[in-house]
């Protein structure tokens, strides 16, 4: 009966069906499933299914990003009750994530965030315009695996290198991997400043962080 | 010495893209989204304006919401033609609607470095070589700012590519990366020192600011009052959208005007409630999200049709506008870019946007490439001729031509060929030679445009500025630091 219930799942995902995922999984809980069963038997299947038809080029960054907003919604509704089991799910690392001070762009950072999310990060979405300290107060806060810094201009790309330096002052390197991307950003300047870890795209943005963490 | 400027004039291309009730829609849309939704404008200025004028203003989350009255009164105080002014006056740019002028693009921040070959970050002696460059070629009629000079402080960057623009070249300058009004009011100081104080810049703007809009339906706080900054002092101020469809606008392409529209006619309206019967522009670079990588696109058919269709929006509130065209997505100069570049400034210019954003830069406007600058020029040369059209009359039906030849003949010789064969296209990178020719060589568009840039960069020296004026650039600019 529960095999059911989990391809439902794992299609809602794939649809892209928020209130329907939400409403499966208060099926799930009022069935009495493990709702950590539900997430990775269910939910699980259908991101995953969505990455595969993504890099066959079968599905698009659209579809990758609903399927995000699904699973959050979906792993809100089950998380009280895996904190009453005390379970809970095995998270690739911790990401603080924001655009630097002065910058107000956002949609890249919010598009990186939601790909980290789905492909299993515990994400820290500071937002914009983000004061250098508040990323280190965040990452000692969570004990960040991954600081990520956004910048769209070319006058605000100098503060990921504040970021940094504060960081490094801060003692919190090298534990904590930082990774820059924006459009002004390039290779050459990410390794200037010492960043870990730079993507031009949130696709590969998510390879990164895999990678950053061993994962 | 200052250069001829080819503009596209007098055309005989027609396009209808979009019919009048589709323009009344899109307009209809917009106001309700400006008066239902809102638009984000975080600069106390810009929310102090829209209070007194009793627009709903939310202090919290900085949207504003006008009613649509509001917004059609303002704009209708908007001239719709002025010029841009250059130094050399003979360079001016009168934006009537019946010309179109082509800029530098902007703003990259990598170039492909002439003699190297090898990419490299930007600087302010590119700003300055490309400036040089651009005053040579007859088709760029004004700059942008290239390239960024990240070897200069973000506080000042701005101010030090304006004096290096101006120092290498006499035509007009349009800034776009101007982002604070400490910055505006420099620029401003700067422009007034070239024309002879500030009375004589509202007569002849040899400065216009151009500011990027924050979608979906916002803009940026120090972008707006930069801009409140330059239309205080009458320069041309403009607004320009890169909605992106699925990402930061709808799916839909007139969804997408709709939000781009929002954001432009509200900025502009902003304006005229400041500064009544300012110049101002609209401006715009639309384009779809690439939905495999979510970046920008930098061309695809939806940015030609999008070219095309919002210069009727521009000319429905009677302002002129700034297009994106030209920008590839291409790596290299190459097929991508040579596609790209021509269909979007063909679809632009058949509608006759005023200006075209801009020649020279490839990745999306990241990357400058010198080769891909001159073959740009080569492509509105194209897109010129093609303007004109095809003149029907006496002269041009050569009826007396064709007897003297008759059957079998031909034109050659004919004293009605040497009177209308300059008229004719004359390439300077196609290759039109014989197969041999090509085969001993094996070189083509892109070696003859490195070696003309090479060449230019060489040989062509501007204008000078007057050196008391760069000596006041420099107090200026340190006066702001």
């Amino acid at each position: 009966m529960s095999t059911e219930l989990f391809q439902k799942m794992a299609q809602s995902v794939i649809d892209g069906e928020v209130e329907l995922a939400e409403e499966l999984a208060r099926q799930a809980l009022a069935q009495g499933i493990d709702p950590l069963a539900a997430i990775n038997e269910g939910f699980v299947v259908g991101v995953n299914t969505v990455g595969d038809q993504f890099a066959c080029g079968e599905m698009f960054l659209p579809d990758l990003v609903l399927a995000g907003e699904v699973m959050k919604a979906a792993v809100a509704i089950l998380e009280p009750e895996m904190a009453r089991r005390g379970t809970h799910r095995e998270m690739l690392g911790q990401v603080v994530i924001g655009t630097v001070e002065g910058d107000i762009h956002d949609i890249g950072k919010t598009l990186v965030a939601t790909m980290l999310s789905a492909s299993g990060f515990q994400v820290y979405d500071l937002g914009v315009d983000v004061p250098i300290a508040r990323f280190v107060e965040k990452a000692q806060e969570v004990k960040a695996n991954i600081v990520g810094l956004s910048a769209l201009l070319t006058t605000t790309m100098v503060r990921q290198k504040d970021v940094i330096e504060a960081l490094e002052e801060a003692g919190l390197r090298p534990q904590v991997k930082v990774m820059v991307g924006g459009a002004p950003v390039t290779r050459g300047w990410a390794n200037e400043i010492g960043a870990d870890g730079y993507s031009e795209d949130a696709i590969g943005a998510v390879a990164v962080a895999r990678q950053l963490v061993g994962a | 010495m200052a250069r001829n400027i080819q503009s596209i004039t007098n055309p005989r291309l027609r396009l209808e893209i979009l019919s009048p009730e589709d323009v009344r829609r899109i307009h209809t849309a917009t106001l309700d989204v400006i008066e239902s939704v809102g638009v984000r404008f975080p600069s106390e200025r810009a929310l102090d304006i829209w209070a007194a004028h009793g627009a709903q203003v939310d202090r919290e989350s900085t949207v504003v919401k006008a009613p649509g009255h509001l917004i059609e009164e303002a704009l209708k105080k908007a001239p719709p033609a002025y010029i841009l002014a250059a130094r050399d006056p003979a360079q001016d740019l009168p934006l009537d609607g019946n010309h179109v002028f082509v800029g530098t693009d902007g703003c990259g921040v990598e170039v492909l470095d002439l003699e190297s070959g090898q990419r490299r970050r930007s600087c302010l002696q590119d700003v300055a070589d490309i400036a040089r460059v651009g005053d040579y070629t007859e088709e760029v009629a004004f700059h942008w700012v290239a390239v960024s000079a990240q070897d200069y402080p973000p506080q000042t960057r701005s101010l030090w590519e304006l004096a290096a623009i101006w120092e290498n070249s006499t035509k007009h300058a349009q800034t776009e990366s101007i982002y604070s009004e400490r910055e505006a009011r420099a620029a401003v100081e700067m422009a007034a020192a070239i024309v002879g104080g500030k009375e004589a810049l509202r007569q002849r703007p040899v400065l216009s600011v151009m500011e990027c809009t924050a979608p979906p339906l916002g803009h940026d706080g120090g972008s707006l009052d930069a801009a409140l900054v330059a239309a205080e002092f009458g320069l041309p101020t403009g607004f320009m959208t890169m909605t992106s469809c699925a990402s930061t606008a709808p799916a839909t392409l007139a969804g997408n005007l709709v939000v781009g529209n929002a954001e432009v006619i509200s900025g502009l309206a902003l304006i005229q409630l400041a500064y009544p019967g300012a110049p101002v522009f609209y401006a715009a670079a639309q384009t779809v999200m690439d939905l495999r990588t979510g970046g920008y696109t930098g061309g695809g058919p939806e940015d030609f049709l999008f070219g095309a269709a919002t210069n009727v929006l521009s000319d429905f509130y009677n302002v002129p506008l700034s297009m994106g065209s030209f920008a590839t997505g291409a790596k290299t100069a190459n097929w991508q870019a040579g596609i790209e570049n021509s269909l979007s400034t063909f679809m632009a210019s058949i509608v006759m946007s005023d200006m075209l954003l801009g020649v020279g830069l490839l990745h999306g406007s990241r990357i400058w490439s010198y080769e891909q600058m001159l073959l740009d020029c080569e492509i509105f040369g194209i897109v010129r001729k093609m303007m004109e059209g095809i003149v029907v009359d006496d002269e041009t039906l050569a009826l007396d031509a064709i007897r003297a030849v008759g059957p079998g003949g031909n034109f050659l010789s004919q004293k009605h060929t040497k009177r209308h064969m300059r008229e004719l296209w004359v390439p300077r990178y196609f290759d039109r030679r014989p197969y041999n020719v090509w085969e001993e060589r094996q070189d083509g568009a892109w070696e003859w445009a490195h070696e003309e840039a090479r060449r230019i960069l060489a040989t062509h020296q501007p204008d000078p500025l007057d050196p008391t004026l760069s000596a006041e650039f420099r107090r200026i600019i340190a006066s702001v630091a």
